[in-house]
């Protein structure tokens, strides 16, 4: 077979399925058990070092107050 | 030591460039390769002035610099290309401003690359670059990594959008929509992304954060998909090399399909997935609250990088590309209408229990509205990728207001907001120097939109039906011609438009620049330290 057809082939079968499943997962992965939890800390990321790295001293002070 | 080895580079490179200008074999590869001697000219004598000089030492806390260049450089590019913009929907209006001595440099079909380019990748692209550098510190709350990187990343930028403005209006261009740089200006591009991958990639490695906030994700597929785009559609073999002509690689409907495949994707990868990672941090920032729901961010990204990918046949309707991929790109383009909704809706709802804010707040109105033409555009889309929609809309001027309900409104706007909240922090100011201009930006932008979007509907499927009209024996009922003349109040509406949508702009830069120079600076966080 030339290259088209076997890639084609490919392409709307096993990659197609590969595809969807790893989508699929990323779904369930999503809604884990306690997932709920940590993604509310990760989303509260832009809110933390405003105005200078975690390693700089201001910020340790604004982590505090 | 190293600085006498850059010294050096930059001298080769300057020889070098002036040798390409001597054998110079066209007007375009002449005055880029003169524009590359002079830059690097300048950049040996600056190094030859700093030589042996005692460097300061190494800044700590968030490489700010860069991002306020790049605050800078969006909104003058911005300007630019709105004004460029402008200046060919009159050209269309009113042919004779194709001045007969600016012919062959100043006619539409010169101006109008130069006008994509300029708001695509010189406003977008400096836009892109700036809030990312300032996203990726923040989120991953270290500095920017590899040092003077992000520095040859925007500066290099500036060379690519120079050489290819330059190129377009002396004729060099390889016939690609939003692609049009030639073989030399590609390569230079290729190396400049690389650097931007890696110095993204190294901060965000780099992180004191667990987790890589969502913004980064976006950026991140931005940034690579990007640069597979770039490299595989620009696969050229130069004629000469003292020469800006190239030959593509592709030949036929495989090289249509390349080119689409990297249009349709420079649409989803550059300016969606790169602007809803400012989205995604700019609107809970001002709005002050986290994302309405960050699970729905997760699967939002990976709906949309695993669909975009497959809709650019959709540009190819009715061609020479098989019935089956042009099926495919239509249903891809289709179901993408979820995880684009899904975005617009995670973006409005941040705003729930806040929404007095839209009251008050003028900036967060503009990221609304944005986000609102960004729901509005990816209803559109969808709809004219339908076959049965397309032949009436392709090749028509609904496609073009389309694309400037989806530029201007939601890659404007959103960039606009996000202007407007950086400035203040970047320049360390209490507040912007005037919320009311503010407030007439916003206004003579959406008015702008609205003038803009609505006659090239009436005009796109006015000009379709006129096409497409037979009378009873069969025949053609207009001319092509017949439809330039019905589309002429149009055409001025939209150029009306355009001047209202430019005005607002000039009024944000006036905003910025009084900001920078005379709003009250903050008040020192240093009075809060204790005495050592």
């Amino acid at each position: 077979m030339d290259t088209y057809t076997i890639t084609r082939a490919f392409a709307d079968s096993w990659g197609l399925l590969g595809l969807f499943m790893f989508f699929i997962g990323v779904i369930l992965w999503v809604f884990r058990p306690g997932s709920t939890k940590e993604y509310r800390d990760t989303a509260g990321i832009p809110f933390r070092h405003e105005n200078a790295p975690a390693d700089d001293q201001i910020n340790a002070k604004e982590v505090q107050a | 030591m190293w600085d006498y080895v850059r010294m050096a580079a930059f001298a080769v490179i300057a020889l070098l460039a002036a040798i390409a200008a001597n054998y110079a074999r066209d007007a375009a590869y002449l005055v880029n390769a003169l524009t590359v001697m002079l830059v690097a000219a300048g950049m040996f004598v600056w190094e030859l002035r700093r030589a042996g000089e005692p460097r300061p030492a190494p800044e700590t806390g968030y490489m700010d610099g860069v991002v306020r260049a790049g605050v800078i450089a969006t909104a003058f590019w911005g300007v630019v290309g709105f004004l460029v913009g402008t200046f060919i929907a009159f050209q269309l209006a009113f042919p004779s401003l194709n001045f007969e001595w600016a012919e062959g440099y100043a006619n539409f079909g010169r101006l109008r690359p130069l006008h994509t380019s300029a708001v695509i990748f010189a406003f977008g692209g400096n836009a892109l670059i700036a809030t990312s550098f300032y996203i990726v510190q923040r989120t991953s709350a270290t500095r920017l990594w590899g040092g003077n990187a992000g520095w040859f990343v925007f500066w290099g930028f500036q060379l690519v959008i120079i050489l290819a403005a330059t190129g377009y209006l002396l004729g060099a261009t390889q016939s690609k929509e939003y692609a049009e740089p030639e073989w030399y200006v590609d390569w230079w591009l290729t190396i400049v992304w690389v650097v931007y991958l890696l110095v993204f990639l190294g901060t965000v490695m780099k992180r004191k954060e667990p987790h890589i906030y969502v913004a980064n994700w976006f950026f991140l597929a931005f940034i690579v998909t990007v640069a597979m785009l770039h490299v595989v559609n620009n696969l050229s073999v130069p004629v000469s090399i003292f020469g800006s002509k190239s030959v593509q690689v592709f030949a036929g409907v495989q090289d249509a399909m390349t080119q689409w495949w990297y249009g349709h994707n420079a649409v989803g990868f550059f300016l969606t997935a790169g602007f809803l990672g400012m989205m995604y941090y700019f609107v809970p920032k001002q709005a002050e609250r986290p994302v309405f729901s960050y699970k729905l961010s997760i699967i939002h990204f990976w709906a949309l990088i695993f669909l975009y990918i497959w809709a650019g046949p959709h540009h190819l309707h009715y061609t020479a590309l098989p019935d089956w991929a042009s099926t495919l790109g239509m249903v891809f383009s289709i179901v993408l209408w979820m995880p684009s909704w899904g975005g617009m809706i995670n973006g409005l709802m941040t705003l729930s229990g806040a929404w007095d804010k839209l009251r008050t707040d003028p900036i967060i109105r503009m990221m609304v509205i944005s986000i609102g033409f960004y729901g509005m555009s990816t209803f559109e889309g969808p709809m004219m990728s339908i076959k049965a929609v397309n032949s009436l809309s392709h090749y028509t001027d609904w496609t073009i207001g389309h694309v400037h309900s989806g530029a201007l409104g939601w890659n404007g706007m959103i960039t606009f907001g996000a202007l407007y909240f950086l400035v203040p922090k970047l320049w360390n100011k209490e507040r912007l120097y005037s919320l009311s201009l503010v407030n007439w930006h916003f206004w003579l932008a959406t008015i702008g939109i609205v003038l803009y979007a609505s006659s090239m509907w009436v005009t796109g499927i006015m000009e379709g039906l006129m096409w497409r009209e037979v009378d009873a024996q069969g025949f053609l009922v207009n001319s092509f011609a017949d439809t330039v003349a019905a589309k002429f109040p149009m055409y001025v509406v939209r150029g009306l438009g355009g001047v209202l949508f430019l005005s607002g702009a000039i009024i944000m830069c006036f905003n910025l620049w009084k900001t920078v120079t005379s709003a009250p600076a903050k008040a020192s966080d240093a009075a809060a330290v204790p005495a050592e």
